[in-house]
């Protein structure tokens, strides 16, 4: 359908018939009914019926035979090696590695996040040095491949075998071995948390820039602070459009910790590739390590949920039921229903 | 040195080649309300604005209760003040806009109390009772838990004159308060402005609203063209304007 009919003017439309003094009544009839049709027919008694949609149920039927016969297949394939899988899934060495996938995530989040939000100011400053180091910062970080950044922290005493605190071309205050500032674990994070700045600075900075400019000029009028007009009145604001892709963010990296198995830590995916090494049970250890990534992921979206509706705080008259609360009320309902009911065959 | 409260001096202020204020004097006195009336475009919302250095200007000097804002003067230059000394005076001068601008993840309460405890570092012990007192006075105290979406456009309005008032401020500027709601609900929002002209508080009103101007107005200004055309009590600049320019805009709008 057009919609140019629609933003048509009103008075543009040919008077429809009955409407003007049309509709005044014609002598002999009944006044409530112009047309001559009965008056329980004039349209308030209609009962409406909800469009129906065919192809929906075609389309259901179709994926739930799909679904079974992968299901099927996942039961009744030897090749998923089931036994296999039992066996490895919560191992020591698994779950250790897993603690180590997830110790990396959080780190390289918080790092990441909190350099990406100071690198979000600096490009929306009026400061032109700020908002080019800023700008630059990205470019660099975006550009080069993340495992190429690993690498060369990894390898990093390799090119500057010790760094010295002194002045720039001049007298050295002392100096440390590269090696001895951070191990295959630091460089990990690091490689981790400067790559995840560089996205995370641009999410939050289309976030800012969501924010409407009356609330920060309103925050200016009243003389608030400019950290806390920053902290407490646009970034709360900006966090109903950065939390979406921050959680696409934080997945990723989540996942893309599996990356740092090229610097040999011992996180899932690493230990995975050790053990399928070993033993050749390759598919089996695969879906150990996804069933992980699964339930995490799982997990990190209910929580993303909830981090949501916190910050939805105003943005709605009221607040939709969490799941949870749903089924509580669904279930108070049954239980009232019940009891209700036994009390009638009671009496 | 004069005793106002709000004084302009030669304001000039352009955007680009637009010259939107030219030289633009004005004093107002202590416990006085303004209203500021012209065509739209005449640069009413930027001289108001200018007055808490919302604006830059390019030529002239703004002083609220003596003090120079925005600036510093050394010699015969005008220096511009670091950004949280400009915050400072901003926080003895109350804005009023014309989209409220509450901030709508914020209660009621807490927007009124923001500005005090952040701005003014006074403490909240001291400054909820007394958020609660105005609240009641722009008749919204039952609202203090609500946020601002639920509130409707004229309810908004009062809270934003409240967290405006929180700040015992020298001078309130309005900024065109009333048209962005809906015609039933401008009523509230002048009775306040009116009940606040009574209990002597110093007023700037940018408005359209004729009426109100006549009834409240100690002094009205009638800007075109970045000049200040006319000005006096409304008895003279509403009903006998001597000015063409003047007397045009008062037949458009009444």
């Amino acid at each position: 359908m057009s919609t140019t009919s629609v933003a048509r003017p009103v008075g543009d439309s040919p008077p429809v018939d009955g409407a003007g003094p049309a509709a005044t009544p014609r002598a002999g009839e009944d006044p409530s009914s112009p047309h001559g049709i009965p008056a329980h027919d004039t349209g308030a008694g209609l009962t409406v019926v909800p469009r129906r949609n065919p192809w929906t149920w075609v389309g259901v039927v179709a994926v739930l035979i799909l679904v079974a016969m992968f299901v099927n297949g996942l039961a009744t394939n030897p090749g998923w090696d089931w036994p296999t899988f039992a066996q490895y899934f919560a191992t020591e060495t698994i779950i250790r590695a897993l603690g180590t996938t997830i110790q990396l995530t959080v780190l390289g989040t918080i790092a990441g996040f909190a350099l990406g939000v100071v690198l979000a100011a600096m490009r929306l400053s009026h400061n032109a040095f700020l908002r080019t180091v800023a700008w630059a910062y990205i470019w660099a970080f975006r550009s080069i491949p993340l495992i190429v950044q690993l690498l060369f922290w990894f390898n990093i005493a390799y090119l500057y075998q010790t760094i010295s605190f002194g002045l720039p071309f001049g007298p050295s205050f002392g100096s440390v071995q590269t090696n001895d500032l951070f191990g295959a674990l630091g460089a990990a994070v690091l490689g981790l948390a400067l790559h995840q700045a560089a996205y995370a600075a641009e999410i939050i900075r289309g976030g800012i820039l969501s924010v409407d400019e009356g609330q920060r000029e309103a925050a200016a009028a009243l003389g608030i602070p400019r950290h806390r007009q920053f902290f407490r009145i646009v970034l709360p604001q900006a966090m109903r459009s950065i939390l979406p892709n921050a959680a696409n963010e934080v997945i990723s990296l989540f996942k893309g910790t599996s990356i740092v198995s090229v610097l040999a830590i011992p996180e899932l995916f690493y230990q995975v590739q050790v053990i399928y090494g070993r033993n050749s049970r390759v598919v089996p250890l695969l879906l150990v390590a996804t069933v992980w990534y699964i339930i995490l992921t799982t997990l990190l979206t209910i929580g993303q949920y909830y981090v949501e509706r916190h910050f939805a705080k105003g943005s709605a008259r009221a607040l939709p039921p969490t799941p949870v609360q749903k089924v509580r009320a669904r279930w108070a309902g049954l239980a009232l229903r019940a009891r209700r009911e036994t009390a009638e065959v009671a009496r | 040195m004069s005793t106002a409260v709000v004084d302009l001096r030669g304001v000039t202020k352009s955007f680009g080649p637009h010259r939107v204020l030219d030289g633009v004097d004005l004093e107002l006195a202590e416990g006085t309300v303004t209203v500021i009336l012209g065509p739209s475009g005449s640069g009413k919302s930027t001289l108001l604005r200018t007055i808490n250095h919302l604006e830059k200007v390019d030529r002239g000097q703004v002083r609220v209760g003596g003090t120079l804002i925005g600036y510093r003067q050394v010699g015969d230059r005008l220096h511009e003040l670091p950004e949280r000394d400009i915050l400072r005076q901003r926080s003895r001068i109350g804005f009023v806009f014309q989209q409220f601008n509450l901030f709508p993840h914020l209660t009621v309460l807490d927007n009124v109390i923001e500005a005090p405890l952040s701005a003014q570092g006074r403490k909240r012990s001291e400054v909820e009772p007394e958020a609660r007192q105005l609240l009641e006075r722009v008749g919204l105290g039952d609202k203090a838990a609500a946020y601002p979406r639920q509130l409707s456009g004229g309810q908004q309005q009062r809270v934003a004159i409240a967290r405006a008032l929180a700040l015992h401020p020298d001078v309130i500027l309005f900024d065109e308060p009333t048209s962005a709601l809906d015609p039933e609900l401008v009523g509230e929002v002048l009775a306040v402005i009116k009940e606040l002209a009574r209990d002597g508080a110093t007023l700037v009103v940018v408005t359209h609203e004729v009426g109100f101007a006549r009834e409240v107005a100690d002094t009205v200004v009638f800007l075109d063209a970045g000049r200040v055309v006319e000005q006096g009590p409304p008895s003279q600049v509403i009903d006998h304007p001597v000015h063409e320019r003047t007397r045009a805009f008062i037949d458009r709008v009444l």
